[in-house]
């Protein structure tokens, strides 16, 4: 099992929820997140005072699933978030030690 | 304010109806008063909530509250002065220097007294409205640093000893500048120019905000600074047109030319900075907005709709260079740019009033006496450089005494923590 983690532009989030769910990830995650990378962050101004703002907002999303999935869902979220620009934002993979379902106790791949 | 000049240039244009008019004087016209009674209802409202949102905008979210409270603390304690003390010192009697105590306590402000074609109980609060706009305008110049304590005492003796008086040197009976056919319809000296370097005065004696100019001091909530923005403009009208105290052709006039300067001011601010910095901005606009507002104010009542599209545009652009330039240049924390906006639209819309009233640029006609626009220019310049050095020296010997007494700054600490929590023990959002 796979922990797949993807750092995004806000506004792609619906672009890669679709594509998720078109490839049968049944549940993600995701928290608004800030940031900076290669893109560093944008200067905001006020009556001619420039601040720089280090940290963009970004989308995080988590996605459990199974080893064969995996790698389809890395390339589903690397075709719906890209735009070609800088701050297009990274995928993160984490092998899972052990997922269990609260309400009925299950572990493992069956409770992906 | 009217006054004179208006009523003698119409009665010199009209022989036949000057026995009415004279007649009007005397007489209560409820038309004037109902109209005044708005009026005076809008200048208020250009206070609180109208400054105090503008301002409170501005400010990080840990001072919002301040800001409201100071404006409307003024506002308190300027009614209760201007009704004790301030009225008289203003327009109590005839003198050039001050009004004198003849009035002091509202005596003899009665039921059946009249103030031209008004009741002077009606002229008395629409005047107190002006003075607590006036010293609520300099809260922004030292916002989000200032003790509440020290800002109460200074606001009160600078209304007493700085505003009333020159007030007074304008609009009051016998005031030396009025004497000298200076043009201030509205105000653009008595309120903006004395509001603005009283500002200038405070922010420097004060100091600057810790971390200014190093760290990033932005606005929290520029949608509060919009709407007071807009609640100033709608307000506005009553300030200006309100100031002719008669619902006749000037008090329209200065509605149509208070309108279109300020948009103008409005598309300058923002064209320029479109120009400069690349995009146009939300702030920039409003401040635009304001910056007009004040800059037609002393040349409401004697300004052309095209002297006030130039007006507009002067004050657009120069304020936006003041806030932006001028102040970076000189490195002060003039934190809401109560001079950037205020004093600076202010000299700038009293110089071009001397301008634009002459008849060949479409204005009312110049001051008594007055035929050019040199000479009015020449009124114009002694009235801003009075009241420049007046308020400044004033201002800065209430600060310095004040300083000593008990103190101007809040500590290092209780500005951290912002002074919602550290003078009030209240937060602005709960969220």
């Amino acid at each position: 099992m796979k922990l797949v983690t993807a750092i995004i532009k806000p506004f792609k989030l619906d672009d890669v929820r679709e594509a998720l769910h078109e490839i049968g990830v049944q549940g993600i995650t995701v928290t608004e997140v800030k940031g900076f990378g290669r893109q560093k962050g944008h200067t905001e101004l006020y009556r001619g005072a420039e601040y720089v703002v280090d940290f963009l907002p970004k989308v995080k999303l988590e996605v459990a699933v199974t080893e064969a999935l995996a790698d389809r869902v890395i390339e589903a979220i690397t075709q719906a978030a890209n735009t070609g620009k800088i701050g297009d934002g990274k995928i993160f993979v984490f092998p899972i030690e052990q997922v269990i379902r609260i309400r009925t106790g299950e572990t493992g791949a069956d409770a992906l | 304010m009217r006054f004179s000049r208006t009523k003698m240039a119409l009665a010199g244009l009209l022989p036949l109806v000057t026995p009415m008019l004279a007649h009007a004087e005397d007489k209560l016209s409820s038309g004037d008063t109902a109209w005044m009674l708005t009026a005076t209802a809008l200048v208020l409202f250009m206070t609180i909530p109208g400054l105090a949102l503008f301002y409170a905008g501005m400010v990080r979210s840990k001072n919002v509250l301040s800001v409201l409270m100071q404006c409307f603390a003024i506002t308190c304690l300027v009614t209760v002065l201007w009704a004790l003390f301030g009225y008289s010192i203003a327009f109590g009697g005839s003198g050039p220097w001050w009004g004198g105590l003849g009035k002091a306590f509202l005596h003899g402000v009665g039921v059946d007294g009249l103030s031209g074609s008004i009741p002077e109980t009606v002229f008395m609060v629409f005047q107190m409205t002006f003075a607590i706009i006036t010293p609520a305008l300099v809260v922004g110049a030292f916002a989000e640093r200032m003790k509440f304590s020290a800002l109460l005492w200074f606001m009160g003796i600078w209304l007493l000893v700085v505003y009333a008086p020159i007030a007074h040197w304008v609009w009051g009976d016998g005031g030396w500048l009025g004497g000298k056919s200076i043009l201030d319809f509205a105000g653009g000296t008595v309120v903006h120019i004395n509001a603005g370097i009283a500002g200038l005065v405070a922010a420097l004696v004060v100091g600057k905000r810790n971390g200014y100019p190093t760290t990033a001091i932005m606005p929290h909530n520029l949608t509060l600074t919009v709407t007071g923005a807009s609640m100033l403009w709608v307000g506005w009208f009553g300030f200006n047109a309100g100031s002719e105290l008669a619902a006749d052709g000037t008090a329209g006039m200065a509605m149509a030319v208070t309108q279109i300067a300020t948009a103008m001011a409005a598309l300058a601010w923002m064209f320029t900075e479109w120009m400069v910095h690349g995009k146009p901005s939300v702030l920039g606009i409003v401040s635009g907005a304001v910056a007009g507002l004040v800059a037609i104010t002393p040349a409401s009542g004697t300004a052309g709709p095209m002297g006030a599209l130039a007006i507009g545009a002067a004050a657009g652009v120069g304020c936006f260079l003041g806030a932006t330039r001028i102040k970076r240049a000189f490195g002060y924390d003039d934190s809401l740019d109560a001079f950037g906006v205020h004093g600076i639209g202010g000299i700038i819309g009293a110089l071009l009033t001397g301008v634009f009233c002459a008849p060949s640029l479409g204005g009312a006609g110049f001051g008594d006496g007055i035929s050019s626009i040199g000479q009015q220019l020449g009124v114009q310049t002694l009235g801003v450089a009075a009241t420049l050095v007046y308020t400044a020296v004033a201002t800065f010997i209430i600060l310095k005494v004040l300083d000593l007494v008990m103190g101007l700054r809040v500590s290092r600490e209780a500005e951290t923590e912002g002074l919602d929590l550290a003078l009030h023990d209240e937060r602005g959002y709960s969220l």
